[in-house]
């Protein structure tokens, strides 16, 4: 059993080409499915390079005689009784571990699906990951889930083993077909993985050494390698600054700013801004108990600064530089995993927290469920996200939020949800969902000029027809028709077809994620209601929720909201949502005069006290 | 700092990241000092990420049996550093003489009384929202599995069955009434760690860490049950370099962890720390 042991030398750490290497750790993460060898591997590791406590192993090899069964090796990293028991992890623990090259710290994840806040929580924090695969059983349910989690809890470097080779003879072709099977799994999520390597966690096979003996058709790394060629992450030193106010203390007679430095560089007398409020003061000093003082913080650093304005700044303010501020927005586009008991329904208010920022929220809308294991699409009318999904939703929040991409700024572009007192969800952003609602603030279209005025004068309502369904042909035939059928009464129209709205987006708007078309043209057209106009839009059909968020917003500003759907052949799950639904059968005449029996009582000039808001 | 304590530097700055979380958190905080290197390090950590000042009470729980230079070092320590320094006892399980030195009670029993409880009814007293405590992950197993922010019931009891998620240095900040936090944010640092920041930070400790007679105190504890291991360091630089080099477990000397497979679960799932 005896195997070459690889470190515990106290000697600086250097790579191969001889440079000292940084001594931060780097953190490694097991996952994986069930009973497919996580912990196994971790005692294993341990042993074969010479790294267990001394009598650690006599200590497990007297409890597992004691309890009657074959030595563990997983009962270094179960500690617990419970775990022991039954033969489970399911609590993730962490465990210091050195090779010639670097530190460690390996992070054991539960496999079992009960336990996966845990694994979430041992992931998180991780720089990569190994992701076992048991040859006996391939790919399962976890295995597919942590593999999406990992990809989205940004741990991108990731090496797959396939363990227990022992128990399918050292089979090439079924590591082979596993490979295929999971290969294809992660093309789907975009992740790369370095390395797939066959191992047998218990028998120490491809562990510490190379076991050319059983696996001779197997010429790559072992696990300790797959290990060292992993990188720590670069320092976030050059990315913009954000430091998000974490505190602020009186001590000595000084009013320090406290925080940790998340990304970027700070100076003393550099100009501070501060979202989402966009006060403005400058670095007074960088404040330093015991040590030398210093003109410069940076990236990871937990600091306190002290400005040459008093402004009235509060924990969840973020701090940046002028020129490449944080967006800020109420409404957040953003991929979210549910761990909570009870699941999340839209419109239910929970908290979210964004580095130090705390925000009273709600699901507003939710556009896609993925099962996180079959990456299946579960729906995009669904009204709740259960436990162990993930969804694209949007969150709209009370007051509004300085955040960033993920992908650009990670710590900026990641969150949590609390749920009354639990931590129940997190997720990353993927951009500002630019809502009607918020993307209509008074000033761009009410002036001084109430709705009732306008009414008065126009004769009747502002509205919003949103049309859908149908061919384009079909469509257009309808809405020309109908446009002069409403001018020959007086009416003030304006069409909003979605090929205007493209036009003005590509000039100025450039690479804007789907829906963006949608919404810009949903504030356009709200903005023309809210002065008084009758618009025909033309529009894609978007979510039922973001309709009924249309029409929240324009009968908030006394205007007249009707969703017109031209059913097609095949009806679709529009139809049965609409307010008005035209037969496909029906002659252009015949539809334009439906349409205007439902919406010319309705837009017709009443008196009554309109609800104005500016 | 260079490359060489790059990794102190980190520790360091998330442990202050941790610390200044629970006190924007919790108007009724409290730091437990057992006046061993770990606790003094957390200390350490407490007036750096305050800029010298430890704006919340340090609570000591005295078993009565601590070695006495541990209880001379807590005094000259509180006045020259100037905090406020609170001190819990059992009393009445020491009243009754229900020790394990006593012969009246087993060495987990005697933990539990003289630790778990006296910390206990203290918190009950003070009203502590939260403790901040210096336990570190790979001091033994079940602490490998603890969170930054521990809750715990009533009761006391750690459900270590059913944690919260802790994601992204998101903590558990919301809990219901009647619980409390323990946080612990010397939770990522090893042994090998404290020593090399005692010794770039130039903490103080008591003397008995250092080797006498060929011996020395690797884990401080009450004296009846903490015995000395086998070493010639006697300054800090040695005490690193011999924590390198050894393979033996830090606690190994701590009696009332060896008594039985679960003994220590069993006493950290009643709350001891
Ligand atoms: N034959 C064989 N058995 C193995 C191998 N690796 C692990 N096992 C056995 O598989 C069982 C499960 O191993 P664990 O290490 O507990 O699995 P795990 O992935 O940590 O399980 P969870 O943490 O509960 O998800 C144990 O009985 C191990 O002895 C291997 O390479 N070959
Ligand atoms: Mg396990």
């Amino acid at each position: 059993m005896a195997k070459r042991a690889v470190h515990r030398e106290d000697e600086p750490l250097k790579n191969l080409a001889g440079e000292t290497l940084s001594s931060r750790p780097l953190r490694i993460v097991i996952v994986g499915h069930v009973d497919h060898g996580k912990s196994t591997l971790v005692g294993r590791l341990f042993y074969d390079t010479g790294s267990l406590p001394e009598g650690k192993f006599e200590q497990i090899q007297a409890v597992c005689q004691k309890r009657g069964c074959a030595f563990e090796w997983a009962f270094l990293m179960d500690a617990l009784q419970a775990e022991r028991d039954q033969n489970i992890t399911i609590e993730t623990s962490q465990i210091w571990f050195k090779t010639r090259l670097r530190p460690y710290v390996i992070i054991d994840a539960p496999g079992h699906k009960e336990f996966l806040k845990n694994m979430v929580t041992g992931a998180a924090g991780a720089h990569a990951a190994f992701l076992l695969i048991a040859a006996d059983e391939g790919v399962q349910e976890q295995s597919r889930r942590h593999g999406y989690l990992l990809s989205l809890l940004g741990v991108r470097q990731v090496s797959v083993l396939v363990n227990k080779m022992d128990l399918v003879g050292y089979s090439q072709e079924t590591f082979d077909s596993i490979v295929r099977d999971y290969q294809v799994f992660l093309n789907e999520l975009g992740v790369e993985p370095r390395s797939f390597i066959p191992i047998s966690a218990r028998n120490g096979d491809n562990v510490a050494d190379h076991a050319e003996a059983v696996m001779p058709w197997y010429r790559g790394l072992n696990a300790i390698e797959a290990l060292d060629s992993f990188e720590l992450p670069a320092a976030k030193h050059d990315l913009p600054l954000r430091f998000p106010v974490q505190d602020i203390y009186r001590f000595d007679h000084r009013r320090i700013v406290a925080g940790r430095i998340e990304s970027g560089t700070l100076r003393v007398g550099d100009r501070l801004v501060f979202s989402p409020d966009g006060k403005e003061s400058v670095i007074k000093s960088i404040e330093v108990w015991n040590g030398p003082s210093r003109q410069t913080a940076r990236a990871g650093e937990s600091v306190g600064i002290t400005l040459s304005e008093q402004i009235f700044i509060e924990r969840g303010h973020i701090a940046s530089h002028e020129q490449h501020p944080p967006q800020c927005s109420r409404h957040l586009q953003a991929r979210l995993f549910w761990m909570g008991r009870r699941p999340l329904e839209i419109g239910r208010r929970v908290k979210v927290k964004l580095a130090t920022q705390e925000s009273e929220c709600e699901l507003a809308s939710i556009e896609r469920v993925v099962d996180s294991s079959t990456l299946e699409l579960l729906g995009t009318e669904r009204r709740q996200v259960a436990r162990n999904e993930i969804a694209e939703v949007t969150l709209e929040t009370r007051s509004p939020v300085a955040f960033d991409a993920y992908e650009q700024i990670p710590a900026l572009g990641r969150f949590v949800i609390v749920d009354q007192y639990d931590l129940a969800g997190g997720g990353i952003i993927l951009g500002n969902a630019l809502q009607p609602r918020q993307a209509l603030p008074g000033k761009l279209f009410v002036g001084r000029v109430s709705p009732d005025e306008r009414a008065r004068a126009h004769g009747h309502q502002g509205a919003l027809l949103w049309i859908s369904g149908g061919s384009k042909e079909l469509k257009k035939q309808v809405v020309e028709a109908l446009d002069r059928s409403l001018f020959s009464r007086n009416v003030q129209t304006i069409i909003l077809d979605e090929s205007t709205i493209d036009s003005s987006l590509h000039g100025s708007l450039p690479s804007q994620p789907a829906g963006d078309r949608l919404l810009f043209g949903l504030l356009l057209a709200s903005g023309f209601a809210a002065a008084g106009l009758v618009v025909l839009a033309i529009l894609e059909d978007g979510t039922h929720e973001l309709r009924e968020k249309c029409r929240k917003k324009i009968e908030s500003l006394s205007g007249v909201f009707v969703h017109i759907h031209l059913k097609p052949e095949q009806p679709d799950s529009h139809s049965e949502f609409a307010d008005v639904l035209v037969e496909p059968s029906k002659s252009v005449e015949d539809s334009v005069l439906q349409i205007l029996e439902r919406i010319l009582p309705e837009i017709k000039y009443k008196s009554k006290k309109w609800f104005y808001e500016i | 700092m260079g490359k060489l304590y790059e990794h102190l530097d980190e520790l360091e700055n998330q442990s202050i990241f941790i610390i200044r979380e629970a006190f924007n958190k919790f108007e009724n905080l409290a730091m437990l000092w057992s006046i061993g290197k770990d606790s003094n390090v957390l200390l350490w950590l407490i007036r750096k990420a305050f800029f010298g000042h430890v704006p919340f009470p340090v609570v000591h729980v005295d078993t009565n049996y601590k070695i006495p230079e541990m209880i001379e070092f807590r005094d000259r320590l509180a006045r020259e550093w100037g905090f406020e320094l609170v001190v819990g006892q059992n009393k009445k399980a020491l009243l009754a003489g229900n020790t394990f030195p006593n012969g009246k009670a087993t060495r987990v029993e005697c933990c539990s009384l003289l630790k778990t409880e006296a910390l206990q009814e203290l918190i009950a007293q003070k009203g502590y929202e939260a403790i901040l405590l210096g336990i570190r992950r790979d001091e033994e197993g079940t602490r490998a599995k603890e969170r930054y922010f521990s809750p715990r019931k009533q009761s006391f009891e750690w459900d270590f069955r059913d944690q919260p998620p802790e994601l992204w240095d998101q903590f558990k900040t919301d809990f219901e009434p009647g619980t409390h936090l323990r946080v612990h944010p010397l939770l990522h640092w090893t042994e090998v760690n404290v020593w090399e920041y005692i010794e770039r930070e130039n903490i103080p400790v008591v003397s008995l860490y250092f080797a006498q007679n060929g011996g020395r105190y690797r884990s401080l504890g009450c004296a009846p049950c903490t015995s000395r291991v086998p070493s010639n360091a006697t300054t800090v630089a040695e005490i690193v370099a011999e924590l390198k080099q050894t393979r033996i477990a830090e606690r190994s000397t701590r009696a009332q962890d060896q008594e039985a497979e679960d003994a220590f679960e069993r006493l950290r799932a009643q709350g001891y720390m």
